[in-house]
């Protein structure tokens, strides 16, 4: 599982987490998250974000 | 209680209240905007024919889904005319609402240029989404656009319009396109680009006029007596902070409403954030920015009068250009005292700006030297640590 966080907002995302508010599963991979998602801080579409690994 | 009010329903003022509500689900909010209060991504806006996007479709959400969302009320359509500071007031045209805590969140400005000409007021300008709908009305197949301004929303616009049937001018003073942001090098990259794109490209030239054409056209004239012939003229000559209100309000402004880094006014129940914001020094009307102060804010505003503030911080959040022909990804160096040094490959330019003891303090990336992002994020210096 890994933690992301996006350069363009800061929004921070957890795999272990997920999303559970926003219908995205604990354990849910970055990757996997569906396309037409958007981030539910700053409404960026999923393509608009630049995620980076954080330890 | 009297509400926490928030004037401005952009990026902003949204983000601060949903940011508000995660840690206070009791204290009323009321927003308040001059506009419908649709919510809506800015940044999607100079990219929307690439998205195949209709103004319409940018709007995520209205302002009544927003005020059920946040669970809090939306005035649209509303002026704010006056602060008044001592009572605790907002004036709006037909009433006056009180508050406890107010929420400065109105955004910046376009510049407007002192220009000759009978056409001036045909000029479009696009800062908001409403401004869009303006402009997508007055676009026609195959419309010619003359850009003033070649900074990133002149820049982004040139490449949405050029990629997708239109064709497209840019007029800009500065010797290259997004000169206030970057190295020549980098800019000669976007301009080549752009170029091969179909960009017809004026640079070093300021406007002086817009005038009729005849036929729905216009003249824009440039310094040197030549003219672009266009259908549409844009201007995005740049930003500037709303900051009238608060002055008159007795606020301290400067580039923007002063705000330290707990995002507090001049005055203790006042605070403010986004692109009217100047926060520790720093004016960045950019997304990044904007939400670190919206969860730092958010979090203050719910604490109550003795926690301690917190200060907002701003990590190495670059700024991202979406001129897809030639993307840049550019972190200005605050301090100017260092140098470029560049190298570059065609259009893609890797540019390091290091102090005198050889420490990066910013970088730009164009096109596929972007794959380098990583690296250069992790090495470069937060802005506010």
């Amino acid at each position: 599982m890994k933690k992301w966080q996006c350069i363009v907002c800061g929004f921070e995302y957890d795999e272990a987490e997920g999303m559970p508010d926003e219908g995205i599963e604990p354990g849910t991979k970055w990757e996997d998250i569906p396309d037409d998602w958007t981030c539910p801080d700053c409404g960026a579409p999923k393509d608009d974000f630049e995620m980076m690994e954080v330890d | 209680m009297d509400p926490i009010i928030i004037i401005g329903t952009g990026l902003a003022g949204y983000s601060v209240a949903r940011e508000f509500r995660k840690h206070d689900t009791e204290t009323p909010v009321i927003l308040i905007t001059r506009d419908d209060g649709a919510s809506y991504y800015k940044p999607d806006i100079s990219e929307a024919h690439a998205k195949d996007k209709t103004p319409a479709d940018l709007v995520q959400k209205t302002a009544e889904e927003m005020a059920e969302m946040l669970d809090a009320t939306v005035r649209t359509h509303e002026q704010v005319e006056a602060i008044d500071r001592e009572a605790h007031q907002v004036k709006l045209a037909s009433d006056t609402l009180t508050y406890s805590k107010l929420v400065l969140a109105w955004g910046a400005d376009p510049i407007v240029l002192n220009l000759a000409g009978d056409a001036t007021d045909r000029i479009h300008k696009v800062n908001n989404l409403m401004d869009y709908r303006v402009f997508r009305d007055h676009l026609a197949a195959g419309s010619h656009v003359a850009i003033l301004g070649a900074g990133l929303i002149g820049c982004e616009f040139a490449n949405d319009l050029i990629q997708h049937g239109y064709k497209v001018s840019v007029a800009d003073p500065a010797g290259w396109p997004l000169a206030q942001l970057v190295p020549e090098a980098a800019g000669d990259a976007v301009k080549t680009a752009l170029a091969h794109a179909g960009v017809d490209w004026h640079l070093g030239h300021a406007a002086t006029g817009v005038h009729h054409g005849g036929d729905d056209r216009y003249h824009v004239y440039l310094d040197d007596e030549s003219h672009i012939d266009a259908d549409v003229v844009l201007s995005a000559v740049g930003l500037k902070a709303g900051t009238e209100l608060a002055e008159a309000a007795g606020l301290d402004v400067d580039r923007g409403i002063v705000v330290d880094r707990t995002l507090v006014t001049s005055d203790p129940d006042i605070y403010a954030l986004g692109d009217c914001a100047e926060v520790a020094g720093h004016w960045r009307p950019y997304v990044g920015p904007l939400m670190q102060c919206a969860r730092t804010l958010g979090k203050t505003l719910a604490a109550g009068a003795d926690a301690e503030p917190g200060q907002v911080k701003y990590p190495t959040l670059p700024i991202i250009i979406k001129t897809h022909v030639c993307p840049v990804i550019v972190y200005p160096p605050v301090d100017k005292h260092g140098e470029w040094q560049i190298e570059r490959d065609g259009t893609a330019v890797e540019g390091r700006f290091v102090d005198g003891d050889g420490q990066l303090r910013g970088f730009v990336l164009t096109d596929e030297a972007t794959n380098k992002r990583r690296d250069y994020i992790k090495e470069a210096p937060a802005l506010l640590d």
